[in-house]
């Protein structure tokens, strides 16, 4: 989140698109209610399912899965063809007057650059003119036919109330009674926050729909604001944190990266990974990456590594090509994978395409999970179906103690971490996973000193100075995230004293702040609320620099005065900064350089080269559509997807008539993925899988409210309880009339009570970006079973 | 509840006198006061996080025992903490219900290893769990690392080992599970953010 839970009361407008916080965060979901009690707020929902978020939203808009770029997209036309965005903030914050180069364009789907024999994008001509002096030109008119302001008007162009309305199947009247809602907070008394969560991201276009997001709240001048941003509200209690500490394919620890075959020396991972501000006035500040990479490296190997072997950079694997989720599950199925561990994670049920990861496991020569409970993963060789003489693969299964056993921080999607308290001890038999982490390093490490083995410089040289080294403490680690000045032992207040000579350490720069010579930040309980605006400063840490809401500075206009005094984010005194902890220099002033200070722009990007499938975005269908893309028959999909082998076969290929209909996934507020198959009680109030079929649909089927349906796609099928509902109703797309199917995630073959596994329905395809798969928009077919 | 009617009453009538009298004709407000007391009388509150999405709601944990010597420490009961300015002491079905997530009979106690071919499980002790786990790393370790890629440029991956997991553990193993599967070379590494 940009912003944080609490924050959500300030907003005037809270759109919920891509999420359901009434069932999935009611306990954050309760300050859009409160927005909407106290403060007048309206709040919407935009998605293919009436939710219970919709039940206790102002407005609702039913639309096709998959066809949330578009719907946006209409958004950002009637904003720009109506003159409803915030002018100020959009000319002073964002890169609306940046000049592109020439030789950018977009025809038939396809930006310039394409190249059809490797599906990817030569990005070359998605950049800005240069002056004379190596910086972007720019026309403060916005009136440059290549200014990114106009090209973002042409490009939308297309996106017509008709055009939208006959892509999403609603009808224009519906979609435009929203777009006055959601188009509305474009001045500097108004402000709108939207709330997403997987509902966007499990797409095969998942970071452009959020990207235009993004591009919505720029226009409307949003970003920066209390009651503003663009809020991804997470699912697991540390999912915001496990991927801060980078338990991710392609980061180190604070979104740091990890390094490229052709980075040969730290100074060129270095030079590539530390951006050049492209304007004069921007902070750049990611031109601090040395400090943080080199601070990295000396937390993880301390007086090992130094200047004169490029502080331990090549202690770090550098792969060869993707390693993210699919890819690693590709990499199995074709054989290539020995070994498997998985920590605290339902690997199998998580899926897509169940039948594909049972086969994928299979071939794993040994596979380890780690968990408090005996999981569907650590017995795929027993899945319904299986033969385990078949499944020559050996598995371990350690039992791991759980959260009211331990101490430690979790870091919340508003960026707070928080730290908790261990309530009881960790019972005979079982082990922390620290434990066990702690005993596999130590003894692979003794492995390699008694009997050698493949490289394992890094292995032996690991810093590993812990009181107890078979049991490093919660606090310990936490230390060695803040950092240190090494020079004097003492803990670090902020990264601003990060170095890159070695002098400093930080296992994640992010965090430093969180554990001080003052104490431990995390675990501050204070209260006190001096703005009333909820921030919280004495509540625990939230990242960066305790901060609470990210982009502040663009809370206030060029004299450093809020945009609406009632909810100020900072405010300029002529001296310094008062408010949230500034996102600038606290005694910066306010006309010294742009607002964003996190891109060499300086401000926010309309217009970027950074994601691999277009500077814009741009409706794609879903990967399995019952639809042609009506922008471009050509190019219906996004043509950046990575199609791994035999996919493509196990796709739809006559969507109209063997799978007519549109499928998605979801979760219900009784149960939380897969764990809560253990727990009696939630088990009890939701005990059996079932599927949601549209009235009409089951009327045609002769499928009956309580009475079983079976569903099935080319990759697997599911059964369960048929509940008839209105609250997806049929759309009409290209004069068709399409159905939607809604299926919850949470059963399986382990638990109190068993169920089908939705992901045997979904497919093996992801995100260009993030090979996120497409888990909320695929084809199906069922029947009364 | 803990306490039965008839111990409700008698409790009310001991506590009784002072207070508003209902249309019942006795006050309930001791009552109340006096089950809460009752069920969490002589516990130890300790503050914790939900284990669930990622509101992050407080929440406290009431535990029974010492911890002393030949004493087991229980959960008793688990409620929203009313100090946190997230959750205000709200809690939704699931936090709710965390009670039964943290004392639950399910949970395991023993490693277990299941043979190849194999259709059941097998009890092992820690000692011979953590040598099988480091001998099996180590050995897939070593057949799959990769000091040198096809251009003679140094990688150091391990390229036949993956690991993935967790959105659900702390900060502080989060970033030591990072740091040492970097450090033995580990590329593939994802969690549920990533799906």
């Amino acid at each position: 989140m940009t912003n944080h839970w609490k924050d959500i009361k300030n907003a005037d407008v809270v759109l919920v698109m891509g999420a359901n916080p009434a069932e999935n965060h009611p306990c954050g979901f309760k300050w859009a209610l409160e927005a909407r009690d106290e403060g007048g707020a309206t709040v919407v929902t935009v998605d293919p399912r009436y939710t219970r978020t919709s039940a206790v939203a102002d407005r609702h808009l039913q639309i096709r899965p998959g066809s949330d770029i578009a719907v946006l997209g209409g958004w950002i036309h009637k904003i720009l063809s109506e003159g409803l965005y915030h002018d100020e903030y959009v000319r002073l914050h964002t890169n609306a007057s940046f000049i592109v180069a020439e030789g950018f364009g977009f025809e038939n789907g396809l930006f310039s650059g394409y190249d059809e024999a490797t599906g990817s994008y030569d990005r070359s001509s998605w950049s800005y003119e240069r002056g004379p002096d190596g910086f972007v030109r720019r026309d403060p008119t916005l009136a440059h036919p290549r200014c990114v302001f106009q090209l973002l008007r042409a490009h939308y162009s297309r996106y017509t109330p008709q055009v939208v309305a006959g892509i999403a199947g609603c009808t224009v009247e519906d979609f435009e009674a929203m777009a006055d809602i959601v188009c509305s907070t474009g001045t500097a008394d108004r402000v709108g926050t939207i709330m997403y969560a997987v509902g966007w991201t499990m797409h095969t276009v998942g970071a452009q729909i959020i990207r235009t997001g993004a591009i919505l709240q720029l226009l409307l001048g949003n970003i920066g604001r209390p009651g503003g941003g663009i809020n991804a509200l997470r699912g697991h209690a540390n999912v915001q944190g496990a991927t801060d500490h980078a338990i991710v394919a392609g980061i180190l620890p604070g979104y740091l990266r990890v390094p490229k075959p052709d980075q040969t020396s730290l100074a060129r991972h270095l030079a590539d990974s530390t951006p050049r501000p492209l304007v004069p006035d921007s902070v750049n500040y990611w031109g601090n990456y040395p400090r943080f990479m080199v601070s990295q490296l000396k937390a993880w190997f301390g007086d090992r590594v130094g200047p004169g072997n490029d502080f331990g950079y090549h202690y770090l694997g550098k792969p060869a090509d993707d390693t993210t989720w699919l890819s690693m599950w590709d990499e199995a199925h074709r054989n290539r994978m020995e070994g498997l561990v998985a920590l605290g994670f339902n690997a199998l049920l998580a899926g897509p395409d169940v039948p594909r990861l049972i086969r994928a496991m299979s071939n794993l020569k040994w596979k380890v999970v780690i968990d408090p409970f005996l999981l569907d993963s650590a017995e795929f060789w027993n899945a319904p179906g299986v033969d385990p003489a078949d499944v020559q693969t050996e598995v371990l299964y350690l039992p791991a103690a759980h959260w009211i056993e331990r101490g430690g921080s979790f870091t919340n999607s508003g960026r707070w971490a928080q730290w908790k308290e261990a309530a009881i001890d960790i019972p005979e038999g079982v082990r922390s996973d620290t434990w066990i982490l702690s005993e596999l390093f130590w003894r692979v490490r003794e492995l390699y000193e008694e009997e050698g083995g493949a490289w394992h410089d890094a292995v032996r040289d690991l810093q590993w100075d812990y009181v107890n080294p078979r049991a490093p403490t919660d606090e310990e680690l936490a230390r060695e995230i803040n950092g240190y000045d090494r020079r004097t032992g003492r803990l670090l207040s902020s990264f601003g004293e990060l170095r890159d000579d070695g002098t400093t350490t930080a296992g994640n720069w992010l965090y430093t702040g969180s554990f001080t010579e003052e104490g431990n930040m995390m675990a501050r309980r204070g209260r006190s609320d001096p703005t009333g605006l909820g921030f919280h400063h004495d509540w625990a840490f939230s990242w960066p620099a305790n901060r609470r809401v990210l982009y502040n500075r663009a809370s206030a206009d060029g004299d450093g005065r809020p945009w609406d005094a009632r909810r100020a984010g900072i405010r300029w005194t002529g001296r310094a900064w008062v408010g949230d902890v500034p996102d600038y220099g606290p005694a910066t002033p306010p006309d010294a350089a742009g607002a964003f200070i996190m891109t060499e722009e300086g401000v926010a990007r309309l217009f970027t080269p950074h994601l691999v499938d277009g500077p814009f975005s741009e409706h794609y269908e879903p990967a399995e559509s019952p639809v042609a893309n009506l922008l471009h028959r050509d190019v219906p999909v996004n043509p950046c997807v990575t199609w791994y082998g035999g996919v493509a076969e196990t796709l739809a290929q006559n969507v109209d008539g063997e799978f007519p209909y549109a499928a998605t996934v979801y979760r219900v507020v009784e149960r939380e993925h897969f764990v809560t198959s253990h727990v009696p009680g939630l088990v009890e109030i939701m005990p059996d899988f079932f599927v949601e079929v549209p009235e009409g649909l089951a009327a045609e089927k002769g499928i009956e409210n309580g009475g079983r349906v079976r569903v099935w796609s080319p990759r697997g099928e599911v059964e369960g309880v048929a509940v008839v509902t209105r609250r997806i109703k049929p759309l009409t797309v290209d004069g068709r009339t399409l159905w939607t199917i809604g299926i919850p995630v949470h059963w399986g073959f382990k638990g109190i009570t068993t169920g089908s596994m939705a992901n045997s329905l979904t497919p093996f395809v992801g995100d260009a970006n993030t090979r996120c798969p497409e888990f909320k928009a695929f084809a199906v077919n069922l029947e009364r079973a | 509840m803990d306490i039965s009617r008839r111990e409700l009453l008698k409790t009310s009538a001991l506590v009784g006198g002072g207070g508003v009298l209902h249309a019942l004709g006795f006050d309930m407000e001791p009552a109340h006061a006096a089950s809460r007391e009752l069920k969490i009388s002589h516990a130890r509150e300790y503050k914790t996080v939900c284990p669930y999405c990622a509101v992050g709601c407080g929440a406290i944990a009431y535990v029974h025992g010492s911890g002393g010597l030949n004493t087991e420490r229980s959960v008793i009961h688990v409620e929203g903490d009313p100090d946190s300015p997230i959750n205000g002491g709200t809690l939704c079905p699931k936090g709710a219900a965390q009670m039964q997530l943290a004392m639950n009979e399910r949970l395991r106690k023993s490693p277990m290893l299941r043979e190849a071919g194999s259709s059941e499980w097998r009890e092992i002790d820690w000692d011979t769990a953590m040598d099988w786990f480091a001998r099996r790393f180590k050995d897939s370790r070593d057949a799959t690392f990769v000091e040198r890629d096809e251009r003679g440029r140094t990688v150091n991956r391990c390229e036949g080992i993956g690991w993935v997991g967790s959105a659900t553990v702390t900060n502080e193993d989060a970033y030591l599970i990072t740091k040492t599967m970097r450090a033995m070379g580990l590329v593939y590494v994802d969690h549920q953010a990533r799906i």
